[in-house]
């Protein structure tokens, strides 16, 4: 299938991405100046705390009604000349797609970034069947000129600095000028000329949506750059893929989104750009693409499924300490960093995905900073057993189980503690059998005590 | 009020002196501290390792062994998050309601150290003498879970000779993470680098914290690079 996870296991890819030096400088400037921004006009906001709850209560009561919101939406769009499609996982919707582009009788498509087109491998797809999609965000056009894939849900080039977009641009942009340095604004510029004749050219675009209101059936897509806003506007036929736990639903719900949304990912008090929309416009056809593929299962899990709340705003992933190191390409998945952590092997299910809950330290950065209160380090815990469960008997399963029942009593754990500080005296400070040796290959053992502390105490009273 | 010290498992083995600080502190306190033989570890390891149903066992055991007690001690604030906001949770999916009931009454006498003396006893002079450049580390667990906030750092101020150096970037994790530090023993040991940089930054000679666990990594990194900077729990130097 097309789904979002392949790869290496994670340990595996991040010690590749830990020896790539370039990677960690770009990603470490990078992801601590989006942190300053964020931080400083979070904490500006004297209300930040209530529109979080709200926030969180505003998704939980639609992950809990999904089922009338979505028949409301639907409803909604198609009153309004827009014709929706249900699409249960990946490949229904991209066959939907693909047949919609076809219908126009045009090769090629403008695309507005989004994640869930990603997701479900859109682009492929579409290659397949002959259609070309270009992507128009300047970072989604980075990766699709270098060949690459993003690293980030928001900034998806973040681990490129300007020399390399430079050389990019440099070999794949056709009719790009020999002289182009690697100034921002200069960039820029031999973007928008690349761009341009494609905004004017394109008859179909495809875009992704940040909310959709049930109620009134609005369409929502916040952006910086205003290419998606040219993308939504020119093409004759818009399409639209939007994973279903993206409905809000009442309009006035808009007012906390679009309070916590632009402050948590750019650090920005509010967006460039916000477009919306309701059905098709005049002169143009409009349809939008409903995506379960892995949510109602997300859904069914009581402890798991708030990671549907999640709004793509990425501050998890530029508080986090694993990703700052290892970069988006080590987690495997369309969505990297503390959420992808947690959503990824749900979409797909934890067996094919083992590693990722373990790609954290449990240090809770990500659930302070997380616009909608997703507890994300109680849900790694939670997936952890559900990993452990998928692989059966191993190893380590008999080792935890020998320690809790040693543990669990005083007498046989006393008795342990002794045999064991035999066993240190001959072992010394920098030896270790596999798999704790990985502890010793950066990091001496203490010395070891002369007694434990309970004998201590049992001895001095 | 009766008074129990939960060492952990961790000091219990490998660093006693630490509980030997604690029960020293708080007789110094006038507090009458007793230790309770039964105890055993919080069972954290085991949860955050994905063995909640094995980790019921150590819930039951811990629970049963310090009910009696009004207030608990734990030098560490891993231990007593894991007691505050897991053990509950585990008696209740896997245990039964008395343990439940149980859990709940132990999670609300535990404290993490500098609660108990900020909070319970309401000192933060405790007569301490440490001449010494200390830098302080605030740990994960007992900055996000326990929100110890600047209690550990009140103490510290009031320490005789101490001089306090501020760590750079002193929140972000060291690296540690229980199991983490060796399933992903590369990422752990990219995150410890940054932490050790920022401790030789300030040019201390000793990084204290809230946890045993985060200071046997952040020390067994700083004495594997040689760099004569010791590793001291907020307990000892409180006590000294």
């Amino acid at each position: 299938m097309t789904g979002p996870l392949s790869g290496a296991p994670f340990p595996e890819a991040a010690r590749k991405a830990l020896a790539d030096t370039q990677l960690r400088r770009n990603l470490a400037r990078a992801t601590s100046t989006i942190r300053a921004k964020s931080a400083a006009v979070v904490e500006e906001l004297p209300d930040w705390a209530a529109l979080r709850e709200a926030g969180a209560a505003i998704k939980d009561d639609v992950l809990a009604n999904l089922d009338r919101y979505l028949v409301q939406l639907e409803e909604q769009v198609a009153v309004r000349g827009g014709t929706v499609h249900w699409a249960r996982d990946a490949d229904e919707a991209n066959r939907i797609v693909t047949r919609l582009v076809r219908r126009t009788g045009e090769t090629s498509v403008v695309k507005v970034k989004s994640m869930a087109t990603h997701e479900i491998g859109l682009n492929e797809a579409l290659a397949h069947a002959g259609i070309a999609a270009h992507e128009t965000d300047l970072a989604e056009l980075i990766l699709q000129l270098g060949h690459d894939t993003p690293s980030h849900i928001l900034v998806p080039a973040i681990h490129r600095n300007r020399a390399e977009i430079r050389e990019i641009f440099l070999r794949e942009m056709r009719g790009v000028d020999p002289s182009l340095t690697d100034e921002p604004a200069a960039l820029a510029e031999a973007a928008r000329r690349h761009l341009r004749g494609q905004f004017l050219s394109a008859s179909v675009a495809i875009s992704g949506a940040n909310f959709a209101v049930a109620e009134t059936g609005t369409l929502a897509v916040v952006e910086s750059e205003g290419n998606g806003r040219m993308c939504l506007t020119l093409p004759r036929t818009l399409i639209t893929v939007m994973g279903i736990e993206k409905l809000i639903p009442t309009w006035r719900d808009l007012e906390v989104f679009l309070q916590l949304l632009p402050r948590s990912s750019t650090g920005e008090r509010m967006n460039p750009y916000t477009s919306m929309w309701a059905g098709a416009i005049e002169g143009q056809e409009f349809h939008l693409v409903l995506l379960d593929n892995g949510r109602t299962a997300t859904l069914a899990d009581p402890r798991g499924r708030f990671a549907l709340r999640c709004i793509r705003c990425s501050a998890c992933l530029n508080v986090c300490p694993v990703y700052e190191r290892t970069g988006g390409h080590a987690y495997g998945s369309v969505y990297p960093g503390p959420i992808g952590a947690v959503l990824s092997p749900q979409l797909t299910g934890v067996a094919h995905n083992t590693s990722l809950p373990f790609a954290s330290s449990l240090c809770g950065a990500c659930y302070d900073v997380c616009p909608v209160a997703i507890d994300i380090p109680s849900m790694l815990v939670h997936l952890r057993a559900e990993a452990v469960e998928a692989k059966g008997r191993t190893p380590e399963r008999a080792a935890m189980a020998a320690a809790a029942w040693t543990m669990a009593d005083s007498t046989r754990w006393s008795r342990a503690l002794r045999s064991a500080r035999l066993g240190r005296l001959l072992g010394g400070r920098r030896a270790l059998p596999p798999p704790l040796s990985a502890w010793v290959r950066s990091r001496d053992l203490p010395e070891p005590p002369r007694h434990t502390f309970r004998d201590w105490w049992a001895n001095q009273r | 009020m009766r008074v129990a010290v939960f060492a952990t498992c961790l000091v219990d083995a490998l660093f006693p002196d630490v509980g030997k600080a604690v029960v020293r502190l708080l007789r110094r306190l006038d507090q009458d501290v007793e230790v309770p033989l039964r105890q055993t570890c919080c069972g954290q390891m085991h949860v955050n390792s994905g063995y909640p149903r094995e980790a019921l066992p150590l819930v039951r055991n811990h629970v049963e062994a310090f009910l009696e007690y009004d207030a608990i001690v734990v030098p560490s604030g891993s231990c007593a998050a894991a007691i505050r906001h897991q053990h509950a949770d585990i008696a209740r999916e896997y245990g039964d309601g008395v343990l439940v009931e149980g859990a709940e009454l132990v999670a609300r006498h535990t404290y993490e150290l500098s609660e108990f003396l900020v909070d319970v006893l309401g000192v933060t002079d405790v007569g301490a003498y440490f001449p010494h450049r200390v830098t302080y580390h605030p740990t994960c667990h007992s900055l996000r879970l326990l929100r110890v906030g600047d209690r550990p750092l009140q103490l510290l101020r009031q320490v005789r000779g101490l001089e306090l150096a501020e760590l750079p970037d002193a929140t972000s994790c060291c690296g540690f993470g229980g199991t983490f530090a060796i399933k992903n023993a590369d990422v752990s040991t990219a995150m410890l680098a940054d932490k050790m940089a920022g401790v030789l930054a300030t040019r201390a000679e000793v990084c204290t914290a809230c946890d045993s666990s985060c200071l046997m990594h952040i020390g067994g990194g700083l004495s594997r690079l040689n760099t004569g900077v010791r590793t001291v729990h907020l307990a000892e130097i409180l006590a000294s």
